[in-house]
């Protein structure tokens, strides 16, 4: 269980807070949404849930429990024991969050690199275990590829993989079917809910599109100016949203023309 | 794939002046410091590059002089690609204080000019092959160490190096096996210019007599004593420095041909 507990963050050269008290509960095995415009705070949450966030250049407080502990407290180093082994992160677009000279391969194998004692032999095979989970055709031949030879949907199947290489207890997902053309966006999404049933791996997804959320998430908060205007069960909130600016948001959602 | 002649006639050139080198360290025509009254022959089949004012073999002293300068050149390039290295990716990762203390005091080196700083350390650690080495390695550190912070400084900002922070990588992998991988082909540019520098500064070193003796068959001081004979015996000084210029000529066309590789 993840729960963020009035949690605020704001920049030193900011002069409003980016996050102005936020509370937030996931449980065991859902997958909650996390909705908002650009600003509205949502990234800078998941930044600081991942632990990404630069501690020197904000003021932070408030609680982020994983699995008890607070990461907003932890030192660097134990913060490292949770970084990739209990949370995964899966980012907007994949091209740029792999490092283009290594082979994909080894880039799953990362987490499993820095966090456990296998051998070269168990890595290796627990990679391709996670490729074919992923759907990826062909495992082996991705396994030995370099990013620039796969295309975008390849590489964000193979950035889940990697994420979920170590069986987190929280995927972190930012954007992830944002940079993806729609039939990707759709694949990757069933592809997330399949996983979120056979592993129960909770999943925060971000995103400033009403519909992606709204195919996967069992509950959804919405974000505005660093704060959640509304938060409930999906079909609740968008059926009947109570805020204002919830309303505008389902509005925005492009229908299909009326013949 | 398009041929990289470039990369190809360096490497080429390389390859042979090396071997020349590789052969001087197991044999030469003659002792590189057998004398004998055969003053200052213009090249022959005897002598192919003549000899010097005490009718030693030129070309055997070549071999041998150019070994010396090659293993110098080598070492500074380690000591100042090694050590600027770490100071560059320290300095451009951390940034804040550490970045200033240490290009501050890069900044210090860097603003003396060279030589005097060669100077005052050979005659500090005395004279020597790997005195003069470590001198020039020292000297070659801030060049290194300024290129490698900006790339570490950039990569900083990186997705994938924020993905690998995800992950959970310990700074050291972070630098040394996800960023260093991805700035080698700037390092190497860097290495290769720094060692025709090298080669260069060694020769002007031994040019001013400092830090050899007269007796070794040094380039840069045979390159000085030809220089008042020159008029009488210029084979001496054309021989002493081709080696020099295909050395670097071979070394350069390889640093062009490997950038012009990355576009």
């Amino acid at each position: 269980m993840v729960e963020i507990r009035d949690l605020h963050v704001r920049f030193h050269d900011a002069s409003r807070e980016a996050v102005a008290g936020i509370d937030l509960t996931i449980h065991d095995g859902e997958i909650v949404g996390l909705v908002g415009e650009s600003g509205s705070g949502k990234t800078v949450t998941a930044m600081t849930l991942s632990g990404l966030i630069e501690r020197k250049k904000v003021s932070l407080s408030g609680e982020v429990l994983v699995g008890g502990r607070d990461i907003l407290r932890l030192p660097r180093t134990e913060l490292r024991t949770i970084q990739g082994r209990e949370i995964g992160v899966v980012f907007q677009e994949p091209m740029s969050a792999m490092d283009p000279l290594m082979r994909i391969g080894a880039q799953v194998e990362e987490a499993l690199a820095v966090h456990t004692q296998l051998t070269k032999e168990q890595r290796r095979a627990r990679a391709l275990e996670v490729l074919r989970d992923v759907d990826l055709p062909a495992p082996e031949e991705i396994y030995r590829k370099y990013p620039h030879e796969c295309s975008g949907g390849q590489l964000q199947r193979v950035m889940i993989a990697a994420a979920i290489v170590t069986d987190p207890h929280l995927l972190l997902l930012d954007e992830p079917t944002t940079a993806l053309d729609v039939t990707v966006q759709a694949q990757i999404l069933a592809l997330l809910r399949r996983l979120n049933q056979e592993r129960g791996i909770s999943m925060l997804l971000i995103s400033h599109n009403l519909q992606v959320v709204r195919r996967i998430c069992s509950r959804v908060a919405v974000m505005q100016r660093g704060k959640i205007v509304e938060k409930g069960e999906m079909e609740r909130v968008f059926t009947a949203p109570q805020h204002p600016y919830t309303a505008k948001l389902i509005n925005a959602i492009p229908h299909r023309a009326q013949r | 794939m398009k041929k990289n002649t470039f990369l190809r006639v360096g490497l080429v050139l390389t390859a042979l002046v090396v071997g020349f080198i590789a052969l001087g360290l197991v044999w030469t025509p003659y002792a590189p410091n057998a004398m004998d009254f055969s003053r200052l022959l213009p090249p022959s089949l005897a002598h192919p590059m003549g000899t010097d004012k005490f009718g030693r073999d030129i070309l055997s002293r070549v071999m041998v002089g150019a070994g010396d300068t090659l293993l110098i050149a080598l070492g500074t390039v380690v000591i100042g690609t090694v050590v600027g290295t770490l100071v560059g990716a320290l300095t451009g990762w951390y940034g804040g204080w550490v970045d200033e203390l240490l290009m501050r005091l890069n900044d210090a080196l860097a603003s003396f000019p060279s030589i005097l700083i060669l100077l005052v350390l050979v005659s500090l650690l005395g004279g020597g092959q790997e005195h003069m080495m470590l001198a020039l390695g020292i000297v070659f550190i801030p060049s290194y160490a300024r290129i490698v912070r900006s790339e570490f400084a950039r990569a900083r900002t990186q997705n994938y190096v924020r993905m690998a922070e995800l992950m959970g990588a310990s700074t050291a992998r972070i630098l040394f096996v996800h960023i260093l991988p991805n700035i080698w082909h700037t390092l190497l540019s860097a290495i290769t210019i720094g060692f025709n520098n090298a080669v260069l500064a060694e020769a002007a070193m031994s040019y001013l007599s400092i830090g050899v003796s007269p007796d070794e068959a040094s380039l840069g001081y045979m390159l000085s004593e030809s220089q008042s004979i020159l008029g009488s015996a210029p084979w001496y000084a054309l021989g002493t420095g081709l080696i020099i210029v295909l050395l670097i000529l071979g070394v350069s066309l390889i640093g062009e041909g490997l950038q012009r590789g990355e576009n």
